[in-house]
């Protein structure tokens, strides 16, 4: 299950990019979360730059996060979190500046959504920071290789980086099956073998599947908890 | 069951999808969030599809666009939120008169005036009563699930059609951005642009070809006795709606002690804290109106003696309750939840203050 060397495949700087809707924010928040619950002596940064997105942001969590230990950083209007300016605060380059942090950056959806990085490009050229592509194959734009991959490479345009790893996010929320999620992972798997990409790992919908169910599966599976939901929209 | 044919679509990318599959060929609009998705993906979408999309320079030139649109027999949908569809209400009323087909949905937000970005129902009276001039109705379709707006969307598209007459879909912005798995209706056969005038005979498709009779479309009728014959033509209409579009969907209202009324994402919320009134041992029943405009004033004769309360829920100041308040017919007292400016409350919220009326009442 997930150990400390699960997050070393992720690097010091995390940057979590894919199509929105592909639960991106939902990876995110759970990343921090489970960093924070099994490396205890981290400062722990999440560092949401989806300007995009008027709901459902990860900064919404905020409260949560920083119980946890989780510094959140994200638009200039933080007490304004509604608010649809895409201004981000100088703070946060805080993080990005101090080598012992660990960062995780939650990006826009899609390749607009991605563009804001280039602001913060000196500091994601080192080996230290790991870009990934969450993909949910129930997506109806990355429900086959060619499409998925057409996607990520959009997005590694506007964006300048490459994107190294592959998280197989496939869900329908509460009716996700574990037909759902191998599904996925053969999608995920074949993309990676053909393009040259790690496939990091496979996420399961916390409480809602056991993942005694994904033992086909040979890379590490990821809980995901909805942290971002509100029970009556299970 | 087997999920292969469902995918996980933002409610506001299946709402457009739904339309196109629906005969959707021509999209207006103007963004505005919390509805950009729509525009956005009707932009990449909609001309891959053999169908048209112009970005408009304001709400008022997409409404009038879908008016030119609509009269040349295209099917047509537009979108926009409470204070672009505020803008578009002059042309609702032209759309009417005019008889003249069109889908149109709300992402609504918060107002008054610019308002904020977050989802309310405050627009119940814009989208019921109208902002327009003159006797006209419009039906309004309020789904509280991705799957309901997307169903409503493709049906809509032809109930337009049929009644010659604009339909509205009322979502709000919860609705339009939350993610759900959907599975999407079979496309409708594509009418030809050759094959209009025999699918629309009223449309402006120009001279037709044995004895140079052209159509007109109008909303200008100077003379009284031929408008109010007009309007009487349109009534007919309403009436006949009336019958045909009243929906609604109630949980547990037979013996209930206390029933809420709420439509859209509220009546989500509700659904939940309902099982949470259950366990405090209060039966608490639903009343959903999906169709705003006929709304099911019927439903609320079922209510029995044993109901000490009915309980209008909204993301408003209260509004729909007027609407409620003519169902119940004065046999109950009839109290308001609510919250409003973008404030969405928690079923134990809802749990708690609806614990609380029945108390108030002496229940």
């Amino acid at each position: 299950m997930i150990d400390a060397d699960f997050f070393k495949d992720f690097g010091r700087k995390t940057i979590i990019t894919g199509h929105y809707g592909s639960g991106k924010t939902e990876f995110a928040v759970s990343l921090a979360m489970l960093t924070a619950e099994i490396e205890k002596n981290q400062n722990i940064a999440l560092i949401d730059l989806d300007v995009v997105n008027p709901y459902f942001r990860s900064r919404e969590k905020r409260d949560m996060l920083e119980k946890a230990g989780i510094s959140v950083y994200g638009s200039l209007f933080t007490e304004e979190i509604t608010a649809e300016l895409p201004a981000l605060g100088a703070t946060v380059r805080a993080p990005l500046e101090d080598k012992n942090s660990r960062v995780i950056v939650d990006l826009g959806g899609n390749d607009t959504g991605a563009l804001i990085i280039n602001q913060f490009a000196k500091y994601f050229q080192d080996s230290d920071t790991i870009t990934v592509a969450v993909v949910n194959a129930n997506r109806p734009d990355t429900q086959t290789v060619e499409n998925t991959l057409e996607h990520i490479k959009s997005i590694e345009k506007i964006t300048e980086l490459k994107v190294t790893g592959i998280v197989n996010n496939t869900h329908l929320l509460s009716e996700t099956t574990v037909a759902d999620i191998i599904k996925g992972h053969k999608l995920c798997s074949d993309l990676c073998k053909t393009t040259n990409r790690k496939l990091m790992c496979s996420c399961y919908p916390k409480g809602l599947i056991d993942p005694k169910d994904l033992n086909e599966i040979p890379e590490p599976l990821m809980p995901l908890g909805l942290y971002l939901r509100p029970s009556w929209l299970m | 069951m087997s999920n292969t044919k469902k995918v996980l679509m933002k409610g506001n990318e299946a709402f457009a999808e739904a339309a196109i599959l629906g005969g959707c060929r021509y999209y207006f609009g103007y963004p505005i969030t919390p509805q950009n998705e729509i525009p956005e993906y009707m932009s990449r979408v909609l001309p891959k599809r053999g169908g048209h999309f112009i970005q408009a320079e304001s709400e008022i030139s997409a409404i009038n666009m879908a008016y030119g649109a609509g009269a040349a027999g295209g099917r047509v949908f537009i979108t926009s939120s409470s204070p672009g569809i505020a803008l578009m209400q002059e042309g609702m009323s032209f759309l009417c008169s005019a008889e003249v087909p069109c889908v149109i949905l709300t992402v609504s937000r918060c107002g008054p005036g610019i308002g904020g970005i977050q989802p309310g129902q405050a627009d119940y009276f814009q989208a019921t009563r109208g902002g327009g001039n003159g006797d006209y109705k419009i039906p309004v379709f309020a789904p509280s699930t991705v799957q309901e707006g997307a169903d409503l969307v493709y049906e809509s598209m032809a109930l337009a059609d049929k009644y010659q007459n604009p339909i509205l879909i009322f979502t709000d912005g919860l609705l339009g951005q939350m993610m759900e798995p959907v599975a999407l209706p079979e496309p409708v056969v594509d009418i030809k642009s050759t094959d209009i005038r025999e699918h629309k005979p009223w449309a402006l498709t120009g001279y037709w070809d044995d004895d140079k009779k052209r159509n007109t479309v109008i909303s200008l009728r100077l003379q009284p006795e031929r408008l109010e014959e007009h309007i009487h033509k349109l009534f007919a209409r309403y009436e006949q709606a009336e019958k045909e579009l009243t929906r609604v969907e109630t949980v547990g209202i037979e013996d209930a002690d206390v029933v809420l009324v709420a439509f859209g994402t509220m009546a989500r919320i509700v659904k939940e804290a309902i099982d949470m009134l259950a366990a405090q041992g209060i039966k608490a029943g639903l009343i959903r109106p999906i169709s705003l405009w006929p709304f099911p004033y019927a439903t609320f004769d079922k209510l029995t003696d044993k109901t000490k309360v009915v309980i209008s829920a909204e993301l408003s100041m209260g509004q729909m309750i007027q609407d409620v308040k003519l169902g119940v017919k004065d046999r109950f007292p009839v109290k308001l939840l609510n919250r409003t400016g973008g404030m969405i409350p928690t079923s134990l919220e809802i749990t708690e203050r609806t614990a609380a009326i029945l108390k108030e009442i002496g229940g």
